[in-house]
């Protein structure tokens, strides 16, 4: 290369100076501040692991298990019902309005979470919700009468579910899309029947995309905030409340830095579930792309 | 042959309305239910539709109302000049970097909000100290928690044109840098460009983790603080949100899938 097109390169490089300069300042930075905030003394130096051993305190474990069977709870929901939903919407025209609704539609409540998802379902069964004074009031059944399961795990279950689904079918979609009508013709010709086609051709075939959307729903509620703290205001069950206590009680020492403790154990969990999924994703596009 | 086809696809439609009812209801319910909710005190509704009343009775929620979309406009501004001419010119002139600004760009998917938010503690107080605590400072945290989508849709929208030959010929006419972009590639991406800046407003206006932990003020944190002490308002106020982001949202999707049909 001659000195006059190295020149020109690093005159280039200087037209990305701002985006990489800004990333670097709300991006990079931050994610180091977490990265070694976790590996760092009270003091705010000197290397420790200490931060890292408090994740193994009781109240810590619980709430990451509380975070992950909840994740695996509603992506299995999201992943199951979506699924079927996905299927049902591809054997429909695919130029037809029913699938442009709802593929719309789930763009759209996929995106749907936070305060105003929490409010939707405490006017529908929260203590004075909807459906819970109409049952009540008709049926005589209280949906609480074993404790307000609402603003516990069950609740949460429930809540993410409503935009795990739609993101299954957003992402799901393209997988059945690929599955080929001759597939099932010669399945037919070769004397299957329906059952045999999906255990031993539709099955097979789809799982991987299957799995690789179960494990983004996964990180998806493993990952969201807003929703959980909207809805719950005592305690922490899960470990991104848990982070809320941490950040919002400073004052308790040495709480900071096991705060970015348990925020580098998210990002390991979320980009181990990722990296699974870019896998499984890969194989989908071979099989079904 | 044909009995059987004509069996599976009665089947198919049987099975198709019964999910599609079923899930249906699961999801309009507890828009229903809102519905339902923030009539019951008469004069909510009003109440909303009149702006200076509603300053006046509810001051912070007229506060987060005008901060959101103050918020949604500028990160949408921010958004597209930071990222639309590093789009161009990392296609142009520097394909090897293409891989590391992608990387950089999706980062935010894997990094939670939650977790974003604790990084960015000591970065914002470095804000505060140079420039405030404005609720408009949040514009900086939201640019990044944008990024993956709106690179998606600047990224496929610079994909389905040849930008090199575009670039070339206007270069070979005499045209510089800046009209290449701007009166070249720009007009060529314009509904990439729109549908990016359509989901970072969806995407602001439905905000909380951030705002709410930098104790800063928005339309989501306006309404849960109002949450505690007159629930139908908040939730009629949420209804309305939720509203706007559909309709934002839906026209983004539809437009969207007719482009795509009409190809």
């Amino acid at each position: 290369m001659s000195s006059g097109a190295r020149l020109r390169g690093a005159a280039s490089l200087l037209g990305t100076v701002p985006f990489f300069a800004y990333v670097t300042i709300f991006l990079i930075i931050p994610t180091l501040v977490v990265a070694i905030g976790a590996f760092t003394g009270d003091g705010g130096h000197g290397f420790t692991l200490d931060n890292l051993g408090a994740l193994g305190d009781a109240y810590i474990l619980a709430a990451f298990g509380r975070s992950v069977v909840l994740s695996a709870l509603s992506a299995l929901f999201g992943a199951v019902l979506g699924g079927l939903l996905a299927y049902a919407v591809s054997t429909a025209r695919p130029d037809g309005l029913l699938r442009r609704v709802v593929t719309a539609l789930s763009g759209v409540l996929a995106q749907f979470g936070g305060v105003t998802l929490a409010f939707a379902f405490l006017a529908t069964i929260g203590l004075s919700g909807f459906v819970t004074v109409w049952l009540q009031d008709h049926t005589g059944v209280n949906i609480f009468e074993n404790g307000v399961w609402l603003f516990e795990l069950p609740g949460l279950v429930l809540v993410y579910t409503y935009f795990q689904i739609p993101l299954m079918v957003i992402v799901f979609l393209p997988a059945l899309d690929g599955l080929r009508p001759q597939w099932r013709e010669a399945t037919e010709s070769l004397g299957g029947t329906t059952r045999e086609y999906w255990t031993r051709v539709a099955g097979p075939l789809l799982a991987p995309a299957f799995l690789g959307s179960a494990l983004l729903l996964f990180a998806n509620a493993f990952s969201a905030y807003a929703t959980a703290a909207a809805l719950v205001s005592q305690g922490s069950p899960i470990i991104p409340l848990q982070i809320r206590g941490a950040l919002t009680s400073e004052v308790v020492l040495g709480q900071a830095n096991v705060g970015k403790a348990m925020a580098l154990g998210m990002v390991v969990v979320v980009a181990i579930v990722m990296t699974l999924y870019s896998l499984l994703q890969k194989r989908t596009s071979k099989w079904l792309g | 042959m044909a009995g059987v086809i004509a069996r599976r696809a009665r089947r198919q439609r049987a099975f198709r309305w019964a999910v599609l009812v079923v899930l249906g209801v699961f999801f309009a319910l507890p828009m229903a239910a809102m519905v339902e909710f923030s009539t019951r005190t008469p004069g909510t509704w009003s109440l909303l539709a009149n702006w200076s009343r509603l300053d006046e009775t509810y001051p912070a929620l007229a506060e987060g109302i005008v901060a959101s979309l103050e918020q949604a406009a500028l990160t949408a501004l921010l958004m597209l000049v930071l990222l639309v001419p590093t789009a161009i010119w990392v296609r142009l002139r520097l394909p090897r970097i293409r891989r590391l600004v992608e990387f950089l760009c999706l980062l935010p998917l894997t990094i939670p909000a939650i977790v974003l938010v604790v990084g960015l503690a000591p970065v914002y107080a470095w804000v505060n100290y140079l420039v405030g605590g404005s609720a408009l400072t949040l514009v900086f945290a939201y640019t990044i928690l944008v990024l993956p989508y709106a690179y998606r849709a600047i990224d496929a929208g610079l994909s389905a044109i040849d930008v090199t030959t575009l670039a070339e010929a206007a270069r070979g006419l005499g045209a510089g840098w800046l009209t290449v972009m701007w009166r070249v590639v720009l007009p060529n991406i314009r509904s990439a460009v729109l549908s990016a800046a359509f989901l970072t407003v969806a995407l602001v206006l439905g905000e909380f983790t951030v705002a709410s932990l930098l104790h800063r003020t928005n339309l989501q944190v306006a309404i849960e603080f109002l949450g505690k002490s007159s629930a139908t308002v908040s939730v009629a106020v949420s209804l309305t949100a939720l509203l706007l982001a559909f309709v934002l949202l839906l026209l983004l999707s539809l437009a969207g899938s007719s482009r795509r049909a009409k190809k």
